[in-house]
Protein backbone atom coordinates (compact mmCIF):
# COMPACT_ATOMS: atom_id res chain seq x y z
CA UNK A 1 0.00 0.00 0.00
CA UNK A 2 2.76 2.36 1.02
CA UNK A 3 4.52 1.47 -2.22
CA UNK A 4 1.49 2.30 -4.33
CA UNK A 5 1.26 5.75 -2.78
CA UNK A 6 5.00 6.39 -3.05
CA UNK A 7 5.32 5.09 -6.61
CA UNK A 8 4.28 8.32 -8.38
CA UNK A 9 6.74 10.29 -6.28
CA UNK A 10 9.63 8.00 -7.14
CA UNK A 11 8.68 8.38 -10.79
CA UNK A 12 8.74 12.14 -10.50
CA UNK A 13 12.07 12.08 -8.67
CA UNK A 14 13.63 9.82 -11.27
CA UNK A 15 12.23 12.04 -14.02
CA UNK A 16 14.06 15.02 -12.53
CA UNK A 17 17.18 12.89 -12.09
CA UNK A 18 17.08 12.06 -15.78
CA UNK A 19 16.53 15.68 -16.77
CA UNK A 20 19.40 16.81 -14.55
CA UNK A 21 21.79 14.19 -15.87
CA UNK A 22 20.72 14.90 -19.45
CA UNK A 23 21.51 18.59 -19.17
CA UNK A 24 24.76 17.81 -17.37
CA UNK A 25 25.82 15.58 -20.24
CA UNK A 26 24.71 18.18 -22.79
CA UNK A 27 26.67 20.94 -21.09
CA UNK A 28 29.76 18.71 -21.16
CA UNK A 29 29.06 18.06 -24.83
CA UNK A 30 28.69 21.76 -25.55
CA UNK A 31 31.94 22.53 -23.76
CA UNK A 32 33.67 20.01 -25.97
CA UNK A 33 32.39 21.85 -29.06
CA UNK A 34 35.68 23.74 -29.33
CA UNK A 35 37.75 20.56 -29.53
CA UNK A 36 36.44 20.19 -33.06
CA UNK A 37 39.75 18.85 -34.39
CA UNK A 38 39.06 15.66 -32.42
CA UNK A 39 35.71 14.81 -33.96
CA UNK A 40 35.41 16.74 -37.20
CA UNK A 41 37.03 13.88 -39.08
CA UNK A 42 34.21 11.59 -38.06
CA UNK A 43 31.42 13.96 -39.13
CA UNK A 44 31.12 12.95 -42.82
CA UNK A 45 30.94 9.29 -41.85
CA UNK A 46 28.18 9.91 -39.31
CA UNK A 47 26.25 12.13 -41.70
CA UNK A 48 26.44 9.58 -44.48
CA UNK A 49 25.35 6.80 -42.18
CA UNK A 50 22.45 8.80 -40.83
CA UNK A 51 21.30 9.96 -44.23
CA UNK A 52 21.62 6.64 -46.00
CA UNK A 53 19.96 4.64 -43.25
CA UNK A 54 16.99 7.00 -43.06
CA UNK A 55 16.50 7.90 -46.72
CA UNK A 56 14.25 5.02 -47.89
CA UNK A 57 11.83 5.31 -44.99
CA UNK A 58 11.75 9.11 -45.26
CA UNK A 59 10.94 8.92 -48.98
CA UNK A 60 8.16 6.38 -48.47
CA UNK A 61 6.51 8.14 -45.53
CA UNK A 62 6.85 11.51 -47.28
CA UNK A 63 5.25 10.23 -50.44
CA UNK A 64 2.30 8.59 -48.74
CA UNK A 65 1.60 11.40 -46.31
CA UNK A 66 1.33 13.75 -49.28
CA UNK A 67 -0.95 11.30 -51.10
CA UNK A 68 -3.30 10.83 -48.18
CA UNK A 69 -3.52 14.57 -47.53
CA UNK A 70 -4.52 15.08 -51.10
CA UNK A 71 -7.24 12.44 -50.95
CA UNK A 72 -8.57 13.60 -47.57
CA UNK A 73 -8.66 17.24 -48.64
CA UNK A 74 -10.53 16.43 -51.82
CA UNK A 75 -13.00 14.36 -49.79
CA UNK A 76 -13.68 17.27 -47.42
CA UNK A 77 -14.10 19.76 -50.26
CA UNK A 78 -16.48 17.62 -52.30
CA UNK A 79 -19.31 20.17 -52.10
CA UNK A 80 -18.21 21.73 -55.39
CA UNK A 81 -18.27 25.35 -54.24
CA UNK A 82 -14.55 25.33 -53.52
CA UNK A 83 -12.14 25.39 -56.45
CA UNK A 84 -10.07 22.26 -57.18
CA UNK A 85 -6.85 24.21 -56.84
CA UNK A 86 -7.42 24.40 -53.05
CA UNK A 87 -6.29 20.78 -52.83
CA UNK A 88 -2.82 21.77 -54.02
CA UNK A 89 -2.73 24.67 -51.59
CA UNK A 90 -3.82 22.67 -48.59
CA UNK A 91 -1.40 19.85 -49.36
CA UNK A 92 1.37 22.45 -49.66
CA UNK A 93 0.66 24.05 -46.28
CA UNK A 94 0.06 20.89 -44.32
CA UNK A 95 2.98 18.94 -45.76
CA UNK A 96 5.54 21.70 -45.43
CA UNK A 97 4.56 22.95 -41.99
CA UNK A 98 3.33 19.94 -40.14
CA UNK A 99 3.23 16.54 -41.75
CA UNK A 100 6.64 16.21 -43.21
CA UNK A 101 8.69 17.47 -40.21
CA UNK A 102 6.54 15.59 -37.73
CA UNK A 103 6.32 12.25 -39.51
CA UNK A 104 9.97 12.38 -40.54
CA UNK A 105 10.97 13.04 -36.94
CA UNK A 106 8.87 10.16 -35.66
CA UNK A 107 10.22 7.63 -38.14
CA UNK A 108 13.77 8.91 -37.66
CA UNK A 109 13.35 8.29 -33.94
CA UNK A 110 12.77 4.65 -34.67
CA UNK A 111 15.41 4.43 -37.36
CA UNK A 112 18.20 6.73 -36.23
CA UNK A 113 17.57 7.36 -32.52
CA UNK A 114 17.19 3.69 -31.70
CA UNK A 115 20.31 2.73 -33.58
CA UNK A 116 22.41 5.46 -31.91
CA UNK A 117 21.19 4.38 -28.47
CA UNK A 118 21.91 0.73 -29.22
CA UNK A 119 25.34 1.52 -30.62
CA UNK A 120 26.51 3.72 -27.74
CA UNK A 121 24.80 1.45 -25.20
CA UNK A 122 26.68 -1.55 -26.56
CA UNK A 123 29.90 0.44 -26.37
CA UNK A 124 29.12 1.20 -22.74
CA UNK A 125 28.33 -2.35 -21.61
CA UNK A 126 31.24 -3.86 -23.54
CA UNK A 127 33.58 -1.34 -21.84
CA UNK A 128 34.49 0.38 -25.11
CA UNK A 129 33.66 3.76 -23.59
CA UNK A 130 35.94 2.98 -20.64
CA UNK A 131 38.61 1.94 -23.13
CA UNK A 132 38.26 5.26 -24.96
CA UNK A 133 38.72 7.08 -21.70
CA UNK A 134 41.81 5.09 -20.71
CA UNK A 135 43.28 5.88 -24.13
CA UNK A 136 42.87 9.51 -23.00
CA UNK A 137 40.00 10.35 -25.31
CA UNK A 138 37.06 12.35 -24.09
CA UNK A 139 34.13 10.03 -24.89
CA UNK A 140 31.70 12.93 -24.80
CA UNK A 141 33.35 14.88 -27.57
CA UNK A 142 34.29 11.73 -29.41
CA UNK A 143 30.93 9.94 -29.39
CA UNK A 144 28.20 12.48 -28.74
CA UNK A 145 29.29 15.68 -30.45
CA UNK A 146 29.61 14.30 -34.01
CA UNK A 147 26.26 12.49 -33.72
CA UNK A 148 24.38 15.54 -32.49
CA UNK A 149 25.95 17.75 -35.15
CA UNK A 150 25.09 15.30 -37.91
CA UNK A 151 21.55 15.14 -36.54
CA UNK A 152 21.29 18.93 -36.63
CA UNK A 153 22.49 18.99 -40.24
CA UNK A 154 20.89 15.87 -41.68
CA UNK A 155 17.38 16.15 -40.20
CA UNK A 156 16.64 19.36 -42.14
CA UNK A 157 18.01 17.70 -45.29
CA UNK A 158 15.74 14.73 -44.70
CA UNK A 159 12.75 16.98 -44.15
CA UNK A 160 13.40 18.86 -47.37
CA UNK A 161 13.47 15.50 -49.16
CA UNK A 162 10.25 14.49 -47.41
CA UNK A 163 8.71 17.85 -48.45
CA UNK A 164 9.58 17.18 -52.04
CA UNK A 165 8.14 13.68 -52.03
CA UNK A 166 5.09 14.83 -50.07
CA UNK A 167 4.22 17.41 -52.71
CA UNK A 168 4.89 14.87 -55.45
CA UNK A 169 2.72 12.28 -53.69
CA UNK A 170 -0.05 14.83 -53.38
CA UNK A 171 0.27 15.53 -57.08
CA UNK A 172 0.05 11.85 -58.01
CA UNK A 173 -2.97 11.22 -55.83
CA UNK A 174 -4.71 14.36 -57.03
CA UNK A 175 -4.23 13.66 -60.70
CA UNK A 176 -4.85 9.92 -60.63
CA UNK A 177 -7.32 8.91 -57.93
CA UNK A 178 -9.21 12.19 -57.47
CA UNK A 179 -9.20 13.49 -61.00
CA UNK A 180 -8.03 17.02 -60.41
CA UNK A 181 -6.12 18.44 -63.33
CA UNK A 182 -2.40 18.80 -62.86
CA UNK A 183 -2.77 22.48 -63.76
CA UNK A 184 -5.19 23.07 -60.88
CA UNK A 185 -3.01 21.23 -58.36
CA UNK A 186 0.16 23.09 -59.31
CA UNK A 187 -1.70 26.38 -59.50
CA UNK A 188 -3.02 25.96 -55.96
CA UNK A 189 0.36 24.88 -54.72
CA UNK A 190 2.12 27.91 -56.15
CA UNK A 191 -0.66 30.24 -55.16
CA UNK A 192 -0.57 29.24 -51.49
CA UNK A 193 3.17 28.74 -51.19
CA UNK A 194 5.08 31.08 -48.88
CA UNK A 195 8.81 30.43 -48.22
CA UNK A 196 8.22 30.78 -44.49
CA UNK A 197 6.21 27.51 -44.50
CA UNK A 198 9.24 25.59 -45.68
CA UNK A 199 11.59 27.51 -43.39
CA UNK A 200 9.37 26.80 -40.42
CA UNK A 201 9.49 23.08 -41.25
CA UNK A 202 13.26 23.18 -41.51
CA UNK A 203 13.60 24.97 -38.17
CA UNK A 204 11.47 22.26 -36.62
CA UNK A 205 13.61 19.58 -38.24
CA UNK A 206 16.75 21.20 -36.87
CA UNK A 207 15.39 21.15 -33.31
CA UNK A 208 14.03 17.60 -33.66
CA UNK A 209 17.40 16.49 -35.01
CA UNK A 210 19.25 17.83 -31.98
CA UNK A 211 16.61 16.50 -29.58
CA UNK A 212 16.47 12.96 -30.98
CA UNK A 213 20.20 12.43 -31.36
CA UNK A 214 21.04 13.91 -27.96
CA UNK A 215 18.34 11.89 -26.19
CA UNK A 216 19.60 8.74 -27.91
CA UNK A 217 23.19 9.54 -26.91
CA UNK A 218 22.09 10.20 -23.34
CA UNK A 219 20.28 6.88 -22.89
CA UNK A 220 23.06 5.02 -24.68
CA UNK A 221 25.77 6.67 -22.63
CA UNK A 222 24.17 5.79 -19.29
CA UNK A 223 23.28 2.20 -20.19
CA UNK A 224 23.86 -0.37 -17.46
CA UNK A 225 23.15 -4.06 -17.23
CA UNK A 226 24.40 -5.85 -20.32
CA UNK A 227 22.37 -6.74 -23.40
CA UNK A 228 19.11 -6.31 -21.52
CA UNK A 229 20.18 -2.80 -20.57
CA UNK A 230 20.87 -1.94 -24.21
CA UNK A 231 17.34 -3.03 -25.11
CA UNK A 232 15.94 -0.90 -22.31
CA UNK A 233 17.91 2.17 -23.38
CA UNK A 234 16.71 1.76 -26.95
CA UNK A 235 13.07 1.56 -25.88
CA UNK A 236 13.45 4.52 -23.55
CA UNK A 237 15.02 6.53 -26.36
CA UNK A 238 12.07 5.92 -28.66
CA UNK A 239 9.45 6.66 -26.01
CA UNK A 240 11.11 9.79 -24.64
CA UNK A 241 11.99 11.12 -28.10
CA UNK A 242 8.41 10.75 -29.32
CA UNK A 243 7.06 12.62 -26.30
CA UNK A 244 9.71 15.29 -26.66
CA UNK A 245 8.94 15.76 -30.36
CA UNK A 246 5.24 16.19 -29.75
CA UNK A 247 5.86 18.77 -27.02
CA UNK A 248 8.57 20.56 -28.96
CA UNK A 249 6.31 20.65 -32.00
CA UNK A 250 3.65 22.49 -30.02
CA UNK A 251 6.14 24.85 -28.39
CA UNK A 252 7.74 25.82 -31.68
CA UNK A 253 4.35 26.47 -33.24
CA UNK A 254 3.30 28.57 -30.25
CA UNK A 255 6.51 30.59 -30.30
CA UNK A 256 7.14 31.00 -34.01
CA UNK A 257 3.65 31.34 -35.49
CA UNK B 1 54.07 4.88 -7.66
CA UNK B 2 50.39 4.45 -6.98
CA UNK B 3 49.10 4.78 -3.45
CA UNK B 4 45.60 3.80 -2.53
CA UNK B 5 44.54 5.41 0.71
CA UNK B 6 41.47 4.22 2.62
CA UNK B 7 39.20 3.95 -0.40
CA UNK B 8 35.63 2.76 -0.08
CA UNK B 9 33.07 2.17 -2.78
CA UNK B 10 29.44 1.06 -2.54
CA UNK B 11 26.75 0.53 -5.14
CA UNK B 12 23.30 1.30 -3.73
CA UNK B 13 24.05 0.22 -0.14
CA UNK B 14 26.11 -2.76 -1.22
CA UNK B 15 29.65 -2.24 0.06
CA UNK B 16 32.15 -3.44 -2.54
CA UNK B 17 35.41 -1.89 -1.34
CA UNK B 18 35.70 -1.24 2.38
CA UNK B 19 38.48 1.12 3.45
CA UNK B 20 41.31 -0.38 1.39
CA UNK B 21 44.89 0.87 1.49
CA UNK B 22 47.98 -0.36 -0.30
CA UNK B 23 50.84 0.90 -2.41
CA UNK B 24 51.95 -0.20 -5.85
CA UNK B 25 55.65 0.41 -6.26
CA UNK B 26 57.52 0.96 -9.47
CA UNK B 27 58.36 -2.36 -11.09
CA UNK B 28 55.87 -4.37 -9.07
CA UNK B 29 54.23 -7.36 -10.71
CA UNK B 30 51.04 -7.72 -8.75
CA UNK B 31 48.16 -10.14 -9.03
CA UNK B 32 44.92 -8.88 -7.50
CA UNK B 33 42.82 -11.94 -6.83
CA UNK B 34 39.53 -12.89 -5.28
CA UNK B 35 36.24 -14.53 -6.13
CA UNK B 36 34.07 -13.33 -8.99
CA UNK B 37 31.97 -10.36 -8.05
CA UNK B 38 34.20 -9.41 -5.11
CA UNK B 39 35.12 -6.06 -6.69
CA UNK B 40 38.40 -6.62 -8.52
CA UNK B 41 37.29 -4.79 -11.65
CA UNK B 42 35.79 -2.03 -9.54
CA UNK B 43 39.16 -1.61 -7.80
CA UNK B 44 41.02 -1.50 -11.10
CA UNK B 45 38.61 1.06 -12.55
CA UNK B 46 38.87 3.15 -9.40
CA UNK B 47 42.67 3.16 -9.69
CA UNK B 48 42.55 4.62 -13.20
CA UNK B 49 39.74 7.04 -12.39
CA UNK B 50 36.92 5.46 -14.38
CA UNK B 51 35.04 5.12 -11.11
CA UNK B 52 35.22 7.60 -8.27
CA UNK B 53 35.66 6.21 -4.74
CA UNK B 54 33.06 7.26 -2.15
CA UNK B 55 35.85 7.92 0.34
CA UNK B 56 39.61 7.96 0.35
CA UNK B 57 42.11 9.03 -2.27
CA UNK B 58 44.31 7.60 -4.98
CA UNK B 59 47.56 9.27 -5.82
CA UNK B 60 49.55 8.40 -8.90
CA UNK B 61 53.03 9.89 -9.09
CA UNK B 62 52.07 12.34 -6.34
CA UNK B 63 48.88 13.56 -8.02
CA UNK B 64 45.48 12.91 -6.47
CA UNK B 65 43.56 11.66 -9.51
CA UNK B 66 40.18 12.81 -8.23
CA UNK B 67 41.36 16.36 -7.52
CA UNK B 68 43.23 17.20 -10.72
CA UNK B 69 41.58 18.61 -13.86
CA UNK B 70 40.27 16.32 -16.59
CA UNK B 71 43.12 17.42 -18.86
CA UNK B 72 45.75 16.46 -16.30
CA UNK B 73 43.97 13.19 -15.62
CA UNK B 74 44.05 12.39 -19.32
CA UNK B 75 47.75 13.15 -19.40
CA UNK B 76 48.28 10.86 -16.42
CA UNK B 77 46.22 8.16 -18.11
CA UNK B 78 48.49 8.20 -21.11
CA UNK B 79 51.07 6.53 -18.84
CA UNK B 80 48.66 3.63 -18.45
CA UNK B 81 47.76 0.73 -20.64
CA UNK B 82 44.56 -1.00 -19.66
CA UNK B 83 43.51 -4.38 -20.98
CA UNK B 84 39.83 -5.10 -20.56
CA UNK B 85 38.31 -8.45 -19.75
CA UNK B 86 36.70 -8.98 -23.15
CA UNK B 87 39.13 -6.83 -25.08
CA UNK B 88 36.75 -3.84 -25.39
CA UNK B 89 37.82 -3.41 -29.01
CA UNK B 90 35.97 -0.69 -30.93
CA UNK B 91 33.77 -2.87 -33.06
CA UNK B 92 33.26 -0.35 -35.82
CA UNK B 93 37.00 -0.24 -36.50
CA UNK B 94 39.52 -2.71 -37.86
CA UNK B 95 42.22 -4.18 -35.61
CA UNK B 96 44.74 -1.75 -37.08
CA UNK B 97 42.48 1.26 -36.51
CA UNK B 98 41.85 0.12 -32.95
CA UNK B 99 45.56 0.28 -32.22
CA UNK B 100 46.24 3.35 -34.33
CA UNK B 101 43.48 5.54 -32.89
CA UNK B 102 45.33 6.59 -29.76
CA UNK B 103 48.71 6.62 -31.51
CA UNK B 104 47.36 9.26 -33.88
CA UNK B 105 46.17 11.40 -31.02
CA UNK B 106 48.94 10.96 -28.48
CA UNK B 107 52.09 10.74 -30.57
CA UNK B 108 53.60 12.85 -33.32
CA UNK B 109 54.15 9.87 -35.55
CA UNK B 110 53.34 10.09 -39.25
CA UNK B 111 51.20 7.51 -41.01
CA UNK B 112 54.17 5.34 -41.86
CA UNK B 113 55.52 5.24 -38.30
CA UNK B 114 52.04 4.52 -36.95
CA UNK B 115 51.65 1.55 -39.29
CA UNK B 116 55.04 0.35 -38.18
CA UNK B 117 54.09 0.56 -34.51
CA UNK B 118 50.78 -1.19 -35.20
CA UNK B 119 52.51 -4.13 -36.87
CA UNK B 120 55.20 -4.27 -34.18
CA UNK B 121 52.71 -4.44 -31.33
CA UNK B 122 50.67 -7.05 -33.21
CA UNK B 123 53.84 -9.03 -33.73
CA UNK B 124 54.54 -8.92 -30.00
CA UNK B 125 51.20 -10.57 -29.27
CA UNK B 126 51.62 -13.09 -32.12
CA UNK B 127 48.82 -11.59 -34.18
CA UNK B 128 50.80 -10.36 -37.16
CA UNK B 129 48.92 -9.52 -40.37
CA UNK B 130 45.55 -9.09 -38.74
CA UNK B 131 45.41 -5.28 -39.20
CA UNK B 132 42.49 -5.43 -41.60
CA UNK B 133 40.30 -7.85 -39.66
CA UNK B 134 37.20 -6.61 -37.85
CA UNK B 135 36.87 -7.49 -34.13
CA UNK B 136 33.79 -9.60 -34.89
CA UNK B 137 36.00 -11.96 -36.90
CA UNK B 138 38.25 -12.71 -33.91
CA UNK B 139 37.96 -15.34 -31.17
CA UNK B 140 37.86 -14.35 -27.50
CA UNK B 141 41.56 -15.03 -26.98
CA UNK B 142 42.49 -13.08 -30.11
CA UNK B 143 40.42 -10.10 -28.94
CA UNK B 144 42.27 -10.12 -25.64
CA UNK B 145 45.59 -10.19 -27.42
CA UNK B 146 44.63 -7.30 -29.68
CA UNK B 147 43.54 -5.50 -26.50
CA UNK B 148 47.03 -6.07 -25.12
CA UNK B 149 48.60 -4.89 -28.39
CA UNK B 150 46.50 -1.72 -28.26
CA UNK B 151 47.71 -1.02 -24.74
CA UNK B 152 51.41 -1.75 -25.27
CA UNK B 153 51.58 0.22 -28.53
CA UNK B 154 51.63 3.38 -26.40
CA UNK B 155 54.65 2.25 -24.36
CA UNK B 156 52.90 2.67 -21.02
CA UNK B 157 54.62 2.78 -17.64
CA UNK B 158 51.79 0.95 -15.96
CA UNK B 159 49.90 -2.00 -17.37
CA UNK B 160 46.55 -2.96 -15.87
CA UNK B 161 45.05 -6.26 -16.98
CA UNK B 162 41.47 -7.23 -16.13
CA UNK B 163 41.17 -11.02 -16.17
CA UNK B 164 43.51 -11.46 -19.14
CA UNK B 165 43.33 -15.26 -19.04
CA UNK B 166 39.83 -15.97 -17.77
CA UNK B 167 37.92 -18.31 -20.04
CA UNK B 168 40.89 -19.24 -22.22
CA UNK B 169 42.33 -22.69 -22.88
CA UNK B 170 45.54 -23.64 -20.98
CA UNK B 171 47.81 -23.08 -23.98
CA UNK B 172 46.40 -19.62 -24.67
CA UNK B 173 46.58 -18.85 -20.95
CA UNK B 174 50.24 -19.74 -20.94
CA UNK B 175 50.93 -17.63 -24.01
CA UNK B 176 49.25 -14.60 -22.42
CA UNK B 177 51.13 -15.15 -19.15
CA UNK B 178 54.31 -15.05 -21.17
CA UNK B 179 53.23 -11.84 -22.88
CA UNK B 180 52.64 -10.24 -19.51
CA UNK B 181 56.08 -11.35 -18.32
CA UNK B 182 57.83 -10.27 -21.51
CA UNK B 183 56.28 -6.88 -21.54
CA UNK B 184 56.94 -6.47 -17.82
CA UNK B 185 60.68 -7.02 -18.15
CA UNK B 186 61.30 -5.60 -21.64
CA UNK B 187 59.15 -2.55 -21.18
CA UNK B 188 60.33 -1.80 -17.64
CA UNK B 189 56.72 -1.46 -16.54
CA UNK B 190 54.63 -1.92 -13.44
CA UNK B 191 52.05 -4.65 -13.99
CA UNK B 192 48.79 -5.14 -12.14
CA UNK B 193 46.90 -8.27 -13.13
CA UNK B 194 43.38 -8.87 -11.90
CA UNK B 195 42.63 -12.57 -12.08
CA UNK B 196 41.23 -15.62 -10.43
CA UNK B 197 43.25 -18.07 -12.52
CA UNK B 198 45.86 -19.70 -10.30
CA UNK B 199 48.09 -20.46 -13.29
CA UNK B 200 48.38 -16.76 -14.00
CA UNK B 201 49.05 -16.01 -10.33
CA UNK B 202 51.87 -18.58 -10.26
CA UNK B 203 53.45 -17.69 -13.59
CA UNK B 204 52.88 -13.96 -13.95
CA UNK B 205 53.06 -12.34 -10.53
CA UNK B 206 55.57 -11.63 -7.80
CA UNK B 207 53.16 -10.13 -5.30
CA UNK B 208 49.58 -11.10 -4.48
CA UNK B 209 46.80 -8.96 -3.05
CA UNK B 210 43.72 -10.99 -2.21
CA UNK B 211 40.38 -9.27 -1.76
CA UNK B 212 37.74 -10.76 0.47
CA UNK B 213 34.51 -9.15 1.65
CA UNK B 214 35.70 -5.69 0.63
CA UNK B 215 38.95 -5.96 2.59
CA UNK B 216 42.48 -7.06 1.82
CA UNK B 217 42.77 -10.63 3.06
CA UNK B 218 46.37 -11.10 2.00
CA UNK B 219 49.19 -8.88 0.73
CA UNK B 220 52.62 -10.41 0.22
CA UNK B 221 54.88 -12.23 -2.17
CA UNK B 222 53.47 -14.90 -4.43
CA UNK B 223 55.60 -17.58 -2.73
CA UNK B 224 54.27 -16.78 0.75
CA UNK B 225 50.76 -16.66 -0.70
CA UNK B 226 51.06 -20.13 -2.18
CA UNK B 227 52.35 -21.50 1.15
CA UNK B 228 49.98 -19.53 3.35
CA UNK B 229 48.12 -21.15 6.25
CA UNK B 230 45.34 -18.55 6.30
CA UNK B 231 42.16 -20.66 6.02
CA UNK B 232 40.52 -18.19 3.58
CA UNK B 233 43.59 -18.31 1.33
CA UNK B 234 43.78 -22.09 1.60
CA UNK B 235 40.11 -22.39 0.70
CA UNK B 236 40.69 -20.20 -2.37
CA UNK B 237 43.78 -22.15 -3.41
CA UNK B 238 42.00 -25.48 -3.07
CA UNK B 239 38.74 -24.21 -4.55
CA UNK B 240 36.81 -25.18 -1.42
CA UNK B 241 33.33 -23.64 -1.44
CA UNK B 242 32.35 -25.08 1.94
CA UNK B 243 34.65 -22.77 3.93
CA UNK B 244 32.77 -19.68 5.14
CA UNK B 245 35.37 -17.26 6.39
N1 LIG C 1 28.45 0.29 -12.32
C1 LIG C 1 27.97 -0.57 -11.38
N2 LIG C 1 26.76 -0.35 -10.82
C2 LIG C 1 26.28 -1.17 -9.86
N3 LIG C 1 26.92 -2.24 -9.40
C3 LIG C 1 28.13 -2.52 -9.92
C4 LIG C 1 28.72 -1.70 -10.93
N4 LIG C 1 29.93 -2.21 -11.24
C5 LIG C 1 30.08 -3.30 -10.46
N5 LIG C 1 29.01 -3.49 -9.66
C6 LIG C 1 28.86 -4.55 -8.67
O1 LIG C 1 30.04 -4.62 -7.92
C7 LIG C 1 30.37 -5.95 -7.64
C8 LIG C 1 31.79 -6.24 -7.99
O2 LIG C 1 31.93 -6.23 -9.40
P1 LIG C 1 33.29 -6.52 -10.13
O3 LIG C 1 34.33 -5.58 -9.66
O4 LIG C 1 32.98 -6.50 -11.58
O5 LIG C 1 33.64 -8.00 -9.68
P2 LIG C 1 34.90 -8.87 -10.11
O6 LIG C 1 35.65 -9.07 -8.85
O7 LIG C 1 34.34 -10.16 -10.62
O8 LIG C 1 35.63 -8.11 -11.14
C9 LIG C 1 29.38 -6.84 -8.35
O9 LIG C 1 28.47 -7.31 -7.42
C10 LIG C 1 28.71 -5.90 -9.33
O10 LIG C 1 27.37 -6.25 -9.47
MG1 LIG D 1 35.76 -8.36 -13.19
Amino acid sequence: MKNIILQPFTYIISLFEHIGRYFDLMSKTLRSFTTWHLYIGFLPEHMMKLGISALPIVVVTGLFSGMVTSVQTAYQLESGFIPDSYVGGIVCVSVLMELSPMITALVMTGRVGASIAAEIGTMRVSEQIDALETLSFDPVSFLIMPRVISGAIMFPVMVVIADLFGLLGGFFAATTSIGISSYDYVYGLRDWFVPWYAIFGVIKAFSFGIAITSIACYFGYYTTGGAEGVGKSTTQTVVVSCITIVILNYLLAAILL
Amino acid sequence: MISINNISKSFSDKVILDNLSFTINHGDKIAIIGQSGIGKSVLLKTIIGLLRPDNGSITIDDQDINKISFKKLQKLRSKFGMVFQFGALFDSMTVGENIGLALQKLTNCDRFEINERISNSLLEVNMENTQDKMPSELSGGMKKRVGIARAIALNPEYMLYDEPTTGLDPIMTDSINRLINNFHSNGNVTSVVVTHEMKTVRDASERVIMLHNGKIQFDGTTDTFLNSNDPTVVAFLNGDSTYKG
